[in-house]
């Protein structure tokens, strides 16, 4: 067996609870909108009887809404608390791309998961890979989600409302027409399940495997460390 | 020296229409446009005052479905929009005359109305070979419709191949066919978009009754569509809506849901993502339309309808993937390689593990 070295559990507080409880709403909200919209584009079987006896696919079509509603309140709630809160919260919104150092940090994950770099360097906040990712994936993400969605919902509140004058009247001739925006708004439904699927494996694998917490930071917000070396970056 | 052209009003007495029936046709007028009965006496006053509008009709890559369409008009009667309204001076296929006389027509008007009349567009230009896939009195089409566009006051873009292209401009598109709004050389005149394949024959006479009762052109959409037409989805409409929210589809054309009539959107049916008016005011008179028949819309009134996959798919066809495949396929493909991928590199991990902990020891 390995032999545990004696060191000092250092622990830092990263994120704050506000972020924290904007990511489980996220987890529930996303996870809700990626089995309701699949549903809209595959419908369960259909039900027999009377239109008046049921509401199946009305109710599918709300949930999707109310989710999407959760999701925007949540990202505007986010972007405010990127503002207003720790320099962690910013830091999937605004990657320093215009440092060299930076890239140099990327590069190094990228040897760490190609399993070339013998150890993980050591992070207080993301690590360089996941702040790109993040900014990529799901930041862009879920903008693109958010306006290609908003654009479908004011087909439905109809000319003259605030949706269809803010997104659907601009989004839709941008992509073609509507079935174009709802095939867009599909893939991007994917794009997020791809996030989604390397978000948890990582997690995962970097809580056993790097030198620092990280499923239970985003429970109660503090970083602990594996080793009291100094870190390599905030 | 422009002649002086008799109004509507002088040409429905001269063929023998009385004062009252008139009248009853500006209630009807007003109502198929949406606007209040208060609005009847000025569809009467504007009809016995105006002079009626010159309009030139050219075709051009079209199969004439809009034509077929358009004097099918139940109300008002195209004969009315015909002959009352407009002075339809040029249309290849229903005016008597032909060849060099027809053609002798667009230039007399040209030169008496100058700026003055309207130009309807049905079918579209194509651009490869110099336009010389459609020649029409000898010449490339598209030369013809610039030209004339430089003259009209303002253009309607009759059906689906005026206004995105249709079906011959489909992929691959061989001879570039091109919609009048994205002609090279038409004139920075106002195009009015009537989408449909055909458009509703209602919906086409609207239009024009709309803009010579007014004088001035209906109110558009971001796209270039009159908003009274075309400002609602079939599906907002339609009235197997119900079964939709129920979650009753039809699965199949000879299962029970087809019987019952409930929803085609399994189907294929392109009602949500369809603005057009089919849903209300229907077809042949208020007849029928599609989905009352029981097949689900195309989405014909809809830019490139004919390169989005089946008509009975509910979800879009993607090219670029060697074979057609929807999003569902290539989204679950590379969500399937990413986990795929994330389980190899798991294993690989653990393997490491194990054996650099092996060294350790």
């Amino acid at each position: 067996m390995t032999e545990i070295r004696v060191h000092k559990e250092e622990a830092v507080y990263v994120y704050e609870a506000p972020v924290r409880i904007w990511h489980w709403v996220q987890v529930f909200a996303i996870f809700a909108l990626g089995v309701t919209g699949y549903l809209i584009g595959s419908p369960p079987p259909s039900l027999g009887g009377e239109a008046s006896d049921w509401f199946l696919f009305g109710w599918i079509r709300y949930i999707h809404f109310v989710s999407a509603w959760i999701v925007i309140v949540g990202f505007v709630f986010r972007l405010y608390w990127a503002f207003v809160g720790n320099p962690h919260a910013r830091e999937i919104f605004l990657p320093p791309v215009w440092r060299a150092s930076f890239w140099g940090g990327v590069w190094h994950e990228i040897l760490w998961y190609a399993m070339v770099a013998k150890e993980p360097r050591k992070y207080t906040g993301h690590n360089p890979l996941a702040v790109i990712t993040m900014h990529v994936m799901y930041v862009w993400g879920i903008v693109f989600m958010i306006v290609t969605g908003l654009a479908l919902y004011g087909e439905g509140t109809g000319m003259g409302s605030w949706q269809y004058e803010w997104f659907s009247s601009w989004v839709i001739p941008l992509f073609g027409q509507s079935q174009d925006v709802h095939t867009w708004h599909h893939l991007g439904m994917w794009v997020i399940v791809c996030f989604v699927i390397v978000h948890i494996y990582v997690a995962v694998r970097e809580d056993i495997m790097s030198r620092q917490s990280i499923i239970s930071s985003m429970i109660s917000g503090w970083r602990l460390f594996k080793d009291d070396r100094p870190v390599d970056r905030d | 020296m422009a002649q002086r052209i008799e109004t509507f009003y002088e040409v429905m007495r001269r063929q023998g229409i009385t004062r009252r029936s008139f009248l009853k046709y500006c209630s009807l007028a007003a109502g198929a446009l949406g606007l209040s009965p208060a609005f009847a006496p000025k569809i009467a006053e504007a009809m016995e005052n105006k002079p009626r509008i010159p309009v030139l009709w050219l075709h051009g890559l079209e199969c004439t479905c809009c034509s077929e369409s358009f004097i099918r008009s139940a109300h008002p009667l195209a004969k009315d929009v015909i002959l009352s309204m407009i002075s339809l001076d040029f249309d290849n296929v229903i005016m008597a005359s032909a060849g060099e006389q027809a053609l002798a027509i667009i230039e007399e008007t040209i030169e008496k109305y100058d700026g003055n009349f309207l130009l309807a567009v049905e079918g579209n230009a194509p651009l490869g070979e110099e336009g010389m896939y459609c020649i029409s009195g000898g010449k490339p089409f598209v030369d013809e419709l610039t030209r004339v566009s430089q003259h009209a006051r303002a253009i309607i873009s009759w059906g689906s191949c005026a206004s995105w292209g249709c079906v011959q401009a489909a992929r691959p598109n061989p001879t570039r066919a091109t919609p009048t709004h994205k002609l090279p050389g038409i004139a920075d005149k106002p195009i009015i978009k009537v989408p449909g394949c055909p458009p509703i024959a209602e919906v086409m006479t609207s239009v024009i009754t709309y803009m010579v009762t007014f004088d001035r052109l209906p109110e558009l959409d971001n796209q270039g569509r009159p908003k009274m037409f075309y400002s609602q989805r079939i599906h907002d409409k339609c009235y197997r809506r119900g079964h939709f929210d129920a979650g009753q589809f039809v699965e199949s054309f000879d299962d029970e849901g087809a019987r019952k009539g409930y929803c085609l959107y399994k189907v294929g049916c392109k009602g949500p993502t369809t603005y057009n008016a089919c849903s209300t005011i229907k077809w042949n008179g208020g007849l029928s339309f599609p989905i009352e028949a029981g097949h689900p819309c195309i989405g014909c009134s809809e830019d490139g309808f004919w390169d989005k996959g089946g008509f009975y798919d509910r979800l879009t066809g993607i090219k670029g993937f060697g074979i057609d495949a929807n999003a569902d396929q290539i989204g679950a493909t590379a969500a399937g390689i990413v986990a795929g991928a994330a389980a190899i590199h798991a294993g690989v991990s653990v393997v490491k593990r194990i054996a650099s902990k092996g060294d350790d020891a």
